[in-house]
């Protein structure tokens, strides 16, 4: 008798500690979503500042699934004249769910040729890559592709070999 | 100094827009790999990108560890007159890698 | 419908299942071999057939800079010298009295007529000079002997490839061989060829040899690797080169 009332006693104790467990782990979870926005719109307010880029003029070209994350080729046209007046002047990459959002910022200078730039990227899963560009008339433009990612970038080295 | 891979078409015509690709052998160490035991392997990336041709720069990248190993770009200059296009990359720690080809304009 | 017809119609049935899931993946043992170059994304193929992208052709660059300081001297032009050489490796070495393959070839011709020291394994002079001088087979098929003096070799490496192994208790054969085409989580199971070694591996971020490869694989299954450069993994290349017989050589392939 004394057995079964101790029984139930550590059943309950035992389902407590799942219940208190489980709940530690949920909230270990990461809940995708707005956080990693927020850090990507934090990394493109600082190299942009303030103002809100349009969307437009400047188009990203990356596959829709990459197979793996560690090398996804990504392409970056600007829809502009490249004239000593009208050319664009720098463009950022940014992925929001890397650890870090910005990816690399290139700078174009005068002889620069026809408005396109290539180069491969990292990233750690399926996201969002945006691409900000500043034009010589200081405004910007913005795109956004997402991508799917099997395997990903930040994660895939953990093992010994 | 580390390895590098360039390409320059050898000849093109005054005011043509021809594709320059660079690359480079670097680890670009992200900050996220262990070594076999298991110490995390620091950040080493290559820091600074810029091919400059006739007296200025064509275009400069600011790299970032979010870029693949072995960084690759492609890019394209207005071609002006024949000379040589120069490539650099600096390494976080200081090292500079250079290459060059020569473009002649027909 | 009588029994015997119902019994007909479920072994046609069954039949018809077994055909199309062996024809929806190779995984039987007389499959034809397939590069893994055919499991591979588009982008990744654009990649590898990127003459001067493919990050690959880095090592092979290096090593067209080794081969002109110590080995053309007496190897001449490696177009015409080295030409067939990925496709005849590992090969048995006389001198040696065992199989070998390209690394401890280079190893040997360096320690025993340059007088200079051995490339360690996965240092990149070695992935260079065995990038390079694999790549002037590029195109050609893999044609390894396996009789005479390489048999015994090439039976070990057999039995190695059918040996179950680690904590999963798995051998090469049940994913390779069994599973090649099916999936496993999101990646596609290739038949594990060897073809385009050494490769640029997307994982590794670097060039790296076939021992590297079958090191990283007996880790995946939780066994014990062997040492680079160990009897039982240049046995395993051998089968390997032999299991993918009249596949081109590929060199340097990316990967995964």
């Amino acid at each position: 008798m004394t057995d079964r009332a101790d029984n139930r006693r550590a059943l309950s104790r035992r389902s407590a500690m799942l219940r208190i467990g489980g709940g530690v782990l949920l909230s270990l979870v990461v809940l995708p979503g707005a956080a990693a926005d927020e850090d990507a719109a934090a990394a493109i307010k600082q190299l942009y500042g303030e103002r809100e880029p349009t969307a437009g003029r400047i188009s990203l070209q990356l596959p829709a699934l990459a197979e793996s994350g560690n090398s996804v080729p990504l392409t970056i046209t600007v829809d502009s004249p490249m004239s000593a007046t009208d050319r664009v002047l720098r463009a950022s990459v940014f992925a929001n769910r890397n650890p870090r959002p910005l990816i690399a910022t290139v700078l174009f200078g005068p002889k620069y040729g026809t408005p396109t730039f290539g180069t491969n990227i990292r990233l750690s899963g399926t996201q969002d890559v945006i691409a900000v560009a500043e034009m010589s008339d200081h405004s910007l433009w913005s795109a956004q592709v997402r991508v799917l990612v099997t395997v990903g970038a930040c994660d895939a080295l953990q093992l010994r070999y | 100094m580390p390895n590098s891979r360039i390409k320059v078409p050898e000849s093109a015509a005054a005011g043509e827009s021809i594709e320059i690709r660079a690359m480079i052998m670097h680890p670009m160490e992200n900050g996220f790999n262990f070594d076999s035991q298991g110490t995390t392997i620091p950040v080493h990336i290559i820091t600074d990108f810029v091919c400059t041709y006739d007296g200025a720069e064509i275009v400069r990248v600011q790299l970032q560890p979010g870029l693949s190993a072995n960084p690759y770009f492609s890019f394209y200059l207005t071609v002006t007159r024949s000379g040589s296009v120069d490539f650099k990359w600096t390494d976080q720690d200081g090292t500079v890698t250079t290459n060059s080809a020569q473009l002649q304009v027909t | 419908m009588n029994p015997l017809e119902l019994r007909g119609l479920a072994v046609s049935v069954l039949c018809a299942l077994i055909c199309t899931s062996a024809s929806a993946a190779d995984s039987a043992a007389s499959a034809a071999p397939r590069s893994g170059y055919s499991y591979l994304s588009e982008e990744t193929r654009r990649l590898q057939d990127d003459e001067f992208a493919n990050p690959g052709m880095l090592w092979v660059q290096k090593g067209e800079e080794l081969w002109a300081q110590s080995c053309q001297s007496c190897h001449g032009q490696a177009h015409d010298s080295m030409r067939t050489v990925a496709t005849r490796y590992p090969a048995y070495s006389r001198s040696l009295g065992r199989v070998i393959n390209l690394e401890q070839q280079i190893n040997r011709c360096r320690v025993t007529r340059l007088k200079g020291g051995a490339l360690a394994y996965e240092s990149e002079d070695m992935l260079a000079l065995t990038a390079f001088i694999s790549h002037q087979a590029k195109g050609l098929p893999v044609n390894v002997r396996v009789d005479g003096a390489a048999a015994a070799s090439f039976a070990r490496g057999r039995a190695f490839f059918y040996q179950r192994r680690g904590q999963l208790n798995l051998a090469c054969a049940n994913c390779h061989e069994r599973y090649a085409g099916f999936r496993l989580h999101g990646e596609t199971i290739s038949q594990g060829q060897i073809n385009g070694f050494p490769i640029y591996r997307e994982l590794w971020q670097t060039m790296g040899s076939t021992h590297r490869m079958f090191v990283w694989c007996n880790e995946a299954v939780r066994a014990e690797p062997y040492p680079l450069g160990s009897r039982e993994y240049v046995d395993l290349e051998l089968f390997e080169r032999w299991r993918g017989r009249g596949l081109p050589i590929e060199t340097p392939a990316v990967r995964r």
